[in-house]
Formats: structure tokens, C-alpha cells, sequence
């Protein structure tokens, strides 16, 4: 045997969870992806202080610079919030991006055939009702398949965005649907009718900076959702079942039900998000549009970040939304466009990193041996 | 490492720990810990859950490193880099779960890994073979090389961990809780197995917490407690109490009440006829079982873990379907396989597997204390919770149990294994049962805990629930039960009159024997 010394270092689970760490560690996660970014920019001969600055320049402090962030922020807030509810109770719901789709089908559709004469809060109630039905349908799929099937969800609600994304460019590419413009240039290029204005989302106005109705619709339903997991009954199941499942069945409770119910209000969420998507935003079923938006994985990383909580939710995605827009505005010959993806990716790596550190701690062995 | 035997090591020990220290974040797991263990020695490592038995072995094997202190073997010092080393110096390790393939023969799982750098790649099956047979004569442990492990019972499989290790030329074998999975039959085949290991020189570290085994199985006893050794003692002359005192550090009371009975007239509140249901693999588990509970009365489950108590108690609780019989609860048939039938008709179940199906670990006390009546008013007001009630009933529980906990909000799986048994029976009992079914409550628990909830099921036995107790544990059962029903491979071999019965008696029915062979 011969004499060694060396360093190791080991990971031993954390007895104690200090609560400091639940904001400490995203924070710091955040920063991290922000340093390795850095290296990133300057492999591509960037000076990282610029860019970062421009980006906090464009996203947030420039005058009309937040309503752009807004706007951006409103799909990623819900697809957030439809990740966070599901992923919470051990449902990993990879299908945000397809209910968002049917959402924004659904809603599209309603408010086509409601027509231009439907009163406006009809119409537009109407599409928050049609958009979250739509993503809960799509959504109780994978739903089912898990809770009775024993299904992996994760397979499933991923497939089933091609599905969707399919389903959705069929509508407006490859047929002669209620929702493809036929008249005029959508005769000879297909695209989407437009919705009739009375459906159309109000913004409110505050000055400088402007407020889509589908943002703080998706606020009050973060804090709905907060108060859903705190304080009712059904948030007591979905935290027995998320965290101990044979308890849950144990204590008479229907796990199968309890997923199936949470992957819908996940869905839903999603569906939503699509139907403020159109609503207040696109004014058309646009699947080229949404495809590239990637709205439903984006999603994800905003939970992930907001470590599943909703409340933070809405602020994780305001500062995702920040570094999309700053993204849009900047992009040209001296920004490179794939850099906002490639933050996005290193924020969610970093935070996934970081929670290896909020459960286990870091114990350094150094080794020496003895020779004998 | 060499294996030049030195004069000196004619009269050193074969094992010894000099001062071994080893901590982790906030515990201190073996604090100075000094013992040595003979040649041909059976030498018991004996305390409580927590007192630094499981680490001790796991720095004897390698597995850790003290922080300080060091180990001798045969006089020289020695100092592990890794689990091979020790493997290398002679230390094998019985575990006490089996680290087998059940596919695989004897010959192949004991192969599994004794190859060592420098040997042919391929296996001799046929020298393996030979060697066990040779090895199972030498030391009295006869089993088929050929046989797969599935097909044998589990001392056979005890047998092939033995010879496991045996096979790498241990000296020194430490053996975890061997007899935890052993009938009392079994039992002492194996405590034939080590006079028969150390009478040919070999030396056996038994990791023990029963003290009656240790007494008859050991010649030295070692003691820890709180990760110190507080003593060594030779087995000659110890008794139960004195040994106890020790492990402990006070006298303990043992809580004593055999066939006190139901009271006369007492009602019959749970009523088990003929009831059959099947395992996880769809195979027959319990067959035909029969079990009458009256109120105030405990009745003990006894038998080998894996003869069909947990199917027996699942289907109680409404977990598992049945295939046959009938379930009455005071008089009312059971009629569905859901959980909350049961609970609505007034039994009341402690699973064995108290964190991962008893609690929410993450939920804290308080809202662990409502899991079974979440559901309904006073503690729903739909759809909300009404958390001044959830914190209020836990504020009045947590005192009536002597739940130790820093608050209410602590999560469950923060508490002491006491403590979390005492949230458990709070919890049922809170329901105002009729009949309380546990399974294994004092398992793992250290012997405070245990007076405690053995106290606590005397408790609720009078009050009059008819206590059904699932238990491996034979002085629990015969220290509790007014009655024993025993069961092997699903069937129900005898019932018998706790004031009647002993270890042996009962251990034959554990086997398959009947009530003739008791006779």
C-alpha cells in the first residue's frame, strides 16, 4: 500500500434546511450562470459588462423598456406557474408548450365564432374559459396515462406538444379551417384570421408604462394558487401526495384523483397562458409564431428558478421576460441571437446545481494514509 | 499487506480499537471507543439505536476513517484505505440485509468479487463449487453451491453470506443483527455455526441490541452507549438487568402484563374469518385466516417477518384487496378494499414503515396529527383548513403524548424515532377507535421509547380497544399479549394463551411446526 494524500470532497445530506437558503441559493445560482456567461461572451470576444449592461438597460431601466419586459413576461408567467403546480407534487408536466398551443386554439376559436358583435367582457371571459379548458383537456391526457396507467409523464406530455404544434400548423397551413384567413393575401400566403376587437385583451395605460390585462390576470391567479397550496383542503392533498404518496393513500386519500386534478390545473394554467397569448398579443393563431417562442420550456426554468413556488413565480418571470426583451431589442451584427438561449440554459443549470446545495452540504475529506 | 504472522501476535488480540473517534456534523458518533477482541473469541458489540455500533463496524471495515485513534490487528497497527483493505486483512462483514443475487447459484453470488488483480478472468465454477462444499464441512455450514437463492430459506441465505466471506479467508467476521431475520430454530443453527467458527480460530464481532442473545451467544460483551465504550463484561454472570442498566445508564422497568384478558363480557370489536388475499407478486399470502379481537384485549401477531403479517394487516386497513373471507368491525361488515373505510369504522392502524407510510415527513406534527380527519369539520371548513383548529389540537395531543419537539411547525422527519411512534399513536388514537392495529411499533427504538409505547398500547387496551399487535419481537409479544396468534407462510399455525406460551413454544409454530409438535 503506498502513502497517499489526497483531497476529496463528498456530498452528506443536510440534516437542517436554513430558510435563508430558499432565496440565497437561486440568487446565487443566478449570478453564477451570469459568470459562466461571461466566459462564454468572452470565448465569442464580448466584453460581458456591456452586454449585461445593455441587457439591464433594454430589459428594465429604459423608458418604455418594462411594458416591452411585460409583454414577454405574460406567457412565461403562466407557463411558470403551470411547471411550478405540477412539478410540486411530482408530476413533471414537460407539456406546458402543447397547452399552451391548444390554449391559444381554443381561445382563438371562441373568440372568432363569438364575432365581432360579442360584448367585450363576454368575449374575453370567453377565451380565459375556452384556453384553460383547452390546455386541462390536453393536459388530462398524460394525466390519466400516469395516474392509472403508471405512465411516465414526462414521455407522454413531451410528445404531445408535437402534437399539438402539428395539430395547430394543420389549422392554418395545410387546411381550409375556421380559423385560416382565405380572403384577401391569406388567400395566396396561409395565415390566421384575426380576432374581432371587441376580443381583444385591454392594456392599462399608467404613463410610461403599460400593463397587459393577461399579466395581472396571471398575478391574482399566482396568489390564488398560493392560497390553494397553503390553506384548502385540496392543497393539503397535493402536498401529502407530492411528498409521500403512500401516505397519502394511506390516509384515504385518492392519489390517482389528486394527479389527474393537478395535472389538469396544471394544463389549464398553460392553456391560459396561451389564450393571453392571443388575446392580448398576437390577435391570431400563429403556430410558426409560437414554435419558435418556446414559451411552455422557457416555462419550466422560471419555475425551476422560483423553486416552485408561485408567488415568486411571477417575479422570476418578470426578469426571464426582462432578459427576452432585452434579447429582441439588441439582436444584430454585435449581439449574438442565441445568447438569451444560452443564459436561459445557464440559469436553469445553474439552479438545478444549486439544489444539490439546499439538500446536501459539501464535506471536504482530506485523506492521508498511513503506509503499513 | 503481508500475512507473516509475528510472535508477537501469538498473544495480541485479533482486533483492537485504541481510542477511535469518529464524528459527523453535529453528533459525535463513536467518542474514544477502546475494545479488543480475542482469538476464537465471540465478542459482542452491544447498545442501543444511535450508540455508534453501526459506524464502529463501518470503521472496521473500512467503509469510514476515525477522525482519531486507531485500530490494531494481531498487534500491529493498522490503517484502512478503503473496504478492500480490510477485506485483504481478513474482516468480512455478515450484513444483516443480504447482499445476494436471487438469481444467481450459491457458487456464483459467493464468486461474485473475490477475483483478485492478477487472477484469470475466467471463473472455475467447478473449483468454486468444490471449495464451498469444503468450507460447509469445515465450519458446519452445509449448503447446495448449486442451488439459486431464491430457493433458499432465509438461514440457508445467512449461511451464504457466512460462506461469502469465508470464501475471502476472513478471521475476523462482524456479523450486523444476524439473528433479526432468524427463527428461534434458526437461531441457534447459527449459534452452532460460530462455536464451530471459533473453536478453528476465527474471531466474531456480533452486533447485538438484544441482550438474552448476547448473554448466550457471547463471551465478552462490550457496551457502548452514546458512542463511548462504557464497558467490557464477560458473558459469564451478566444478567438481562445488569446489562441493561449499563446499555441504558439506569435501572429500566419492564412493562410486564400477561394474560390480563378482556374483560369479561368484553365485546368482540374486530372478527377475521377466513380470510385470504394475495402478495405483490399475485401468490397466496395469507390463506384462510381466522382472528378474533375483543375489546380491552391485545392480541399479538407473532412469526417470522414475510409469513403474511404485512398482507394481513394491510387488508385491515384497507390497502390491499382481499380474495376471501369476512371482515366485521363491532359488528359491521367491511365490505370495500379503500382506506377510508376502515378509518370511518374505527380501526385505527401504525404501519411498520412509520415515515414512509405513517407521516408526511415534510408536513409538520400539527399537520400530520389531522392526516385522518383532514377531511370533514372541525378541521375542514370547505374547501379551506382551519389551521386554528390543526394547531390547537396539536398543542393539546403533543402534551397528552409527551410529543418532544421544538413547535408544532417541526416537520416529522426531524423527530426521534420515538417521538415520531408517539405522533403515530397520538394520531389513531385521536379517532377514538374500536380496534388499534400495529405493526412492529418498538422496532428501531431505543429502550426509553420503548417502555413508552408499549405503556401506551397497555393505555389504549384499557380503554377497551382490542389491540391487534404485529410484532417479530417475542419478549414484546409475550410481555404484552393476552393472547398470540402465530402465523407461517400465510396460515395461522396456533393460537395460543400468552399465560401458557414461551419462546419455545411459540418458536415452533414460527417454524410451520403445529400444536402437536409443541406437545
Amino acid at each position: 500500500m503506498s502513502l497517499a494524500s489526497r483531497v476529496g470532497l463528498r456530498l452528506e445530506p443536510r440534516v437542517d434546511n436554513p430558510r435563508w437558503m430558499n432565496w440565497a441559493v437561486p440568487v446565487c445560482s443566478f449570478i453564477a450562470a451570469l459568470l459562466v456567461g461571461s466566459i462564454v461572451l468572452l470565448i465569442t470576444s464580448q466584453n460581458p459588462i456591456s452586454v449585461y449592461q445593455r441587457i439591464l438597460e433594454r430589459g428594465f431601466l429604459d423608458t418604455g423598456s418594462l411594458s416591452g419586459t411585460f409583454i414577454s413576461a405574460t406567457p412565461l408567467l403562466f407557463t411558470g406557474l403551470c411547471a411550478a403546480v405540477a412539478f410540486k407534487v411530482g408530476f413533471f408536466n414537460i407539456g406546458g408548450e402543447g397547452q399552451f398551443y391548444v390554449g391559444a386554439i381554443f381561445a382563438s376559436g371562441i373568440a372568432l365564432s363569438l364575432g365581432a358583435d360579442a360584448q367585450s367582457w363576454i368575449a374575453v371571459g370567453a377565451m380565459v374559459l375556452a384556453g384553460t379548458v383547452g390546455g386541462a383537456l390536453w393536459a388530462f391526457i398524460p394525466g390519466i396515462l400516469r395516474a392509472y396507467f403508471r405512465t411516465n409523464e414526462i414521455i407522454t406530455s413531451l410528445m404531445l406538444n408535437y402534437v399539438a404544434g402539428i395539430g395547430a400548423t394543420y389549422l392554418i397551413f395545410e387546411s381550409d379551417s375556421f380559423w385560416r384567413e382565405l380572403g384577401g393575401t391569406g388567400a395566396v400566403f396561409p395565415k390566421g384570421k384575426i380576432i374581432p376587437l371587441s376580443a381583444q385583451w385591454p392594456s392599462f395605460d399608467l404613463g410610461n408604462l403599460v400593463v397587459p390585462f393577461g399579466l395581472l390576470l396571471g398575478a391574482v391567479v399566482a396568489i390564488w394558487l398560493h392560497v390553494l397550496q397553503r390553506r384548502t383542503r385540496f392543497g393539503y392533498e397535493m402536498r401529502v401526495v407530492g411528498g409521500a404518496p403512500s401516505t397519502a393513500r394511506y390516509a384515504g386519500m385518492r392519489p390517482a384523483r389528486v394527479i389527474v386534478a393537478v395535472a389538469m390545473l396544471s394544463g389549464g394554467l398553460a392553456g391560459l397562458g396561451g389564450a393571453a397569448d392571443v388575446g392580448n398579443f398576437r390577435h391570431v393563431l400563429d403556430p410558426k409564431g409560437l414554435q419558435q417562442s418556446g414559451f411552455g420550456y422557457a416555462g419550466i426554468v422560471v419555475a425551476a428558478l422560483a423553486r416552485l413556488n408561485p408567488i415568486a413565480v411571477v417575479f422570476v418571470a418578470i426578469i426571464l421576460g426582462g432578459i427576452t426583451n432585452a434579447g429582441y431589442a439588441l439582436q444584430g451584427p454585435d449581439f449574438p441571437a442565441g445568447l438569451v438561449g444560452t443564459l436561459e440554459g445557464l440559469i436553469l443549470f445553474c439552479t438545478l446545481g444549486g439544489e444539490v446545495l439546499v439538500r446536501y452540504r459539501i464535506v471536504n475529506t482530506r485523506r492521508q494514509a498511513v503506509a503499513s | 499487506m503481508t500475512t507473516v504472522v509475528d510472535s508477537k501476535a501469538v498473544t495480541a488480540p485479533a482486533v483492537a480499537a485504541f481510542g477511535v473517534s469518529k464524528r459527523f456534523p453535529g453528533v459525535i458518533a463513536n467518542d474514544d471507543v477502546h475494545f479488543d477482541v480475542r482469538v476464537g473469541e465471540v465478542h459482542a458489540l452491544l447498545g442501543e439505536n444511535g450508540a455508534g455500533k453501526t459506524t464502529l463496524s463501518n470503521i472496521l471495515t473500512g467503509l469510514y476513517r476515525p477522525d482519531s485513534g486507531h485500530l490494531e490487528l494481531s498487534g500491529r497497527r493498522v490503517s484502512f484505505e478503503s473496504p478492500r483493505d480490510a477485506i485483504d486483512a481478513g474482516i468480512g462483514m455478515v450484513h444483516q440485509h443480504f447482499r445476494l443475487i436471487p438469481t444467481f447459484t450459491v457458487a456464483e453470488n459467493i464468486a461474485l468479487g473475490a477475483a483478485r488483480d492478477g487472477e484469470r478472468v475466467l471463473l472455475n465454477m467447478a473449483s468454486v463449487e468444490s471449495r464451498i462444499v469444503e468450507l460447509g464441512e469445515q465450519f458446519e455450514l452445509s449448503v447446495d453451491p448449486r442451488a439459486r437463492i431464491w430457493q433458499l430459506s432465509v438461514g440457508e441465505q445467512q449461511r451464504v453470506e457466512i460462506l461469502k466471506v469465508l470464501y475471502r479467508d476472513a478471521r475476523i467476521l462482524i456479523m450486523d443483527e444476524p439473528t433479526a431475520v432468524l427463527t428461534p430454530l434458526e437461531a441457534d443453527a447459527l449459534s452452532q455455526t460460530l462455536t464451530s467458527l471459533t473453536r478453528q480460530g476465527r474471531s466474531v464481532i456480533f452486533i447485538s441490541h438484544k441482550l438474552g442473545e448476547v448473554i448466550s451467544i457471547a463471551d465478552r460483551i462490550t457496551v457502548l452507549r452514546q458512542g463511548r465504550s462504557i464497558e467490557t463484561i464477560d458473558a459469564v454472570g451478566a444478567t438481562r438487568e445488569s446489562l441493561a442498566a449499563v446499555m441504558v445508564g439506569r435501572e429500566v422497568e419492564r412493562v410486564q402484563r400477561r394474560g390480563v384478558g378482556a374483560l369479561p363480557g368484553a365485546p368482540i370489536v374486530l372478527s377475521v374469518n377466513d380470510l385470504g388475499a394475495e402478495g405483490d407478486r399475485g401468490l397466496p399470502a395469507l390463506r384462510s385466516v381466522s382472528i378474533d379481537v375483543r375489546g380491552g384485549e391485545i392480541v399479538a401477531v407473532a412469526g417470522v417477518a414475510g409469513n403474511g403479517q404485512r398482507e394481513l394487516v394491510e387488508v385491515l386497513a384497507g390497502l390491499r384487496p382481499r380474495t376471501s373471507g369476512r371482515i366485521e368491525v363491532d359488528g359491521e361488515t367491511m365490505d370495500r378494499a379503500d382506506a377510508r373505510h376502515p378509518i370511518r369504522m374505527g380501526v385505527a392502524y401504525v404501519p411498520q414503515d412509520r415515515l414512509g407510510t405513517g407521516l408526511a415527513p415534510d408536513l409538520s406534527i400539527a399537520e400530520n396529527l389531522v392526516l385522518k380527519r383532514y377531511r370533514r369539520p372541525p378541521v375542514a371548513r370547505p374547501p379551506f383548513l382551519r389551521s386554528s383548529v390543526i394547531d390547537a389540537e396539536a398543542a393539546s395531543l403533543m402534551e397528552q403524548f409527551d410529543v418532544r419537539a421544538p413547535s408544532s411547525q417541526t416537520p416529522t422527519r426531524r423527530l426521534s424515532g420515538g417521538n415520531v411512534q408517539k405522533v403515530l399513536l397520538a394520531r389513531e388514537m385521536s379517532g377514538r377507535p374500536k380496534v388499534l392495529v400495529v405493526s412492529t411499533p418498538t422496532q428501531g427504538l431505543d429502550i426509553g421509547a420503548v417502555a413508552t409505547v408499549h405503556q401506551l398500547l397497555l393505555d389504549a387496551a384499557a380503554e377497551g380497544v382490542g389491540v391487534l399487535l404485529v410484532s417479530e419481537d417475542l419478549d414484546e409479544v409475550l410481555a404484552l399479549a393476552d393472547r398470540v396468534v402465530v402465523m407461517y407462510e400465510g396460515s395461522v399455525t396456533g393460537i395460543v394463551d400468552a399465560a401458557d406460551a414461551t419462546v419455545a413454544s411459540i418458536g415452533v409454530l414460527m417454524g410451520g411446526g403445529t400444536a402437536e409438535d409443541v406437545a
